[in-house]
């Protein structure tokens, strides 16, 4: 399904159109969430803020300002933050870099992902290492150019170039 | 405009990310009704993070989807409803609410059975992702260890069973050129708990073991597995040993051994 269906089902207000939202979407989110939290039941009820919010301001999702999943992994990572926030990490994002999504593969021992998570492991693990530094920062953190082009030590004119070159890499193995 | 160019200024990776102000934003959407090949990069580049961020999840409960379902009626009057824009004014009198709670019952009822019937529907999908997934791990194995075993430029070498286990076996499929070596240990019994088997390259003229790693849980997949490379052995044993290897061999606890 794509966006747009989708979008048509929630604001039909059809009833199977939260399982679809969820269904699309909730594993993903909970990468992004489990990344910057590391604890899986924490992440889990942070995941479940997150489509408790996704499904009430869904009406001030406005599809001219972008696309629904990037409003979504806003969501989710703003509520991530502001969950270690709350629990005294006092680590804005300052000391999230430490760790990164690869990381998270050494938690995930099930075979369940529609991509095989040895095999992802086994490219990820091929890519340089600043790519998935880059990739970490920006898309899972949600870290600005400046903060990207400050902690990694590189041009800020090349920030998302560099990031697109990895992106790249990445859209060979990760598209079906 | 040169969309190539546009493309490869990195501009829509960061419209994905949520990571570009809102002006800019709104110049992207636009953009990409006007012009079909970012549209197409952009459901490119979302498509590569949403694969990516799906990979490195671990597992999701089941359960999950059934509490925020709870948690959207707890709070929020039903997860079905999108807060309808309620516009009923005072003048319907009581036979409407009649009819009215006559309809909820029924729609209620009917709505907690379809209710049941999805979550027992997810709970039951969740369980044979995880089936389908161990089948596919499982016939990876097979084929891989098929794969070894069929290659011509491996030799196998038969380990037969020793005083300790005289029913066991093993073979060994030894790569010559390569110094690669794959292990079948199928026909070991279960190591003991605590105990793993350890994989020795022998050279036999002085006799010298050397370890080329750990088989820990024999029955754990397909059977075989590969060992450290190592170049002209001329002989393999197994032996017995406590968790983590030993240095050499327990004799004692020689379980097969075999010539190249």
């Amino acid at each position: 399904m794509t966006q747009e269906q989708l979008l048509e089902q929630i604001y039909k207000k059809d009833g199977k159109a939260f399982t679809a939202l969820y269904d699309m979407y909730s594993k993903s989110l909970y990468g992004v969430i489990f990344n910057l939290l590391k604890d899986k039941e924490e992440s889990e009820d942070v995941l479940q803020d997150v489509f408790v919010k996704i499904w009430k301001n869904i009406d001030t999702y406005n599809e001219g300002k972008g696309r629904f999943f990037t409003w979504i992994v806003n969501i989710a990572r703003n509520s991530s933050i502001d969950r270690l926030r709350s629990k005294g990490h006092n680590n804005s994002k300052k000391n999230l870099s430490s760790d990164n999504f690869v990381h998270i593969l050494d938690y995930n021992t099930s075979v369940t992902s529609r991509i095989d998570a040895i095999g992802i492991k086994e490219f990820i693990n091929k890519l340089k290492p600043k790519c998935i530094k880059l990739i970490d920062l920006l898309f899972f953190k949600g870290y600005t150019q400046q903060e990207v082009s400050d902690e990694l030590e590189i041009p800020l004119g090349t920030v998302k170039t560099q990031n697109r070159n990895c992106i790249g890499e990445l859209k060979h193995l990760l598209q079906d | 405009m040169d969309t190539t160019e546009y493309i490869a200024s990195g501009t829509l990776e960061f419209y994905v990310y949520g990571l570009l102000p809102e002006q800019e934003n709104i110049e992207v959407s636009e953009l990409a009704k006007k012009h079909a090949e970012i549209a197409a990069e952009i459901l490119s580049i979302e498509k590569t993070v949403i694969n990516l961020s799906y990979a490195v999840a671990p597992p999701l409960s089941a359960e999950n989807f059934e509490r925020i379902r709870a948690k959207l009626i707890e709070k929020h009057n039903g997860v079905v409803q999108l807060q309808p824009k309620r516009s009923l004014s005072g003048y319907i009198g009581w036979a409407a609410a009649v009819v009215l709670m006559i309809g909820l019952g029924i729609q209620s009822y009917k709505y907690n059975e379809a209710t049941d019937e999805l979550n027992t529907a997810t709970v039951q999908r969740s369980k044979y992702e995880v089936l389908v997934a161990d089948a596919a791990k499982k016939n990876n194995e097979h084929e891989a260890a098929l794969a070894i075993v069929r290659d011509t430029l491996n030799t196998p070498v038969k380990l037969a069973g020793q005083a300790v286990a005289p029913q066991a076996y093993a073979t060994v499929y030894l790569n010559k050129a390569k110094g690669e070596i794959y292990v079948d240990v199928a026909g070991l019994p279960k190591a003991p708990e605590g105990k793993v088997y350890q994989i020795w390259a022998l050279k036999l003229d002085p006799l010298t073991p050397t370890s080329i790693g750990l088989v820990d849980d024999n029955e754990a997949n397909s059977g075989v597995f590969k060992m450290d490379n190592y170049q002209g052995a001329q002989a393999f044993g197994i032996t017995l040993e406590p968790a983590g290897g030993s240095k050499t061999p327990t004799m004692e606890q020689l379980y097969t051994l075999g010539k190249v």
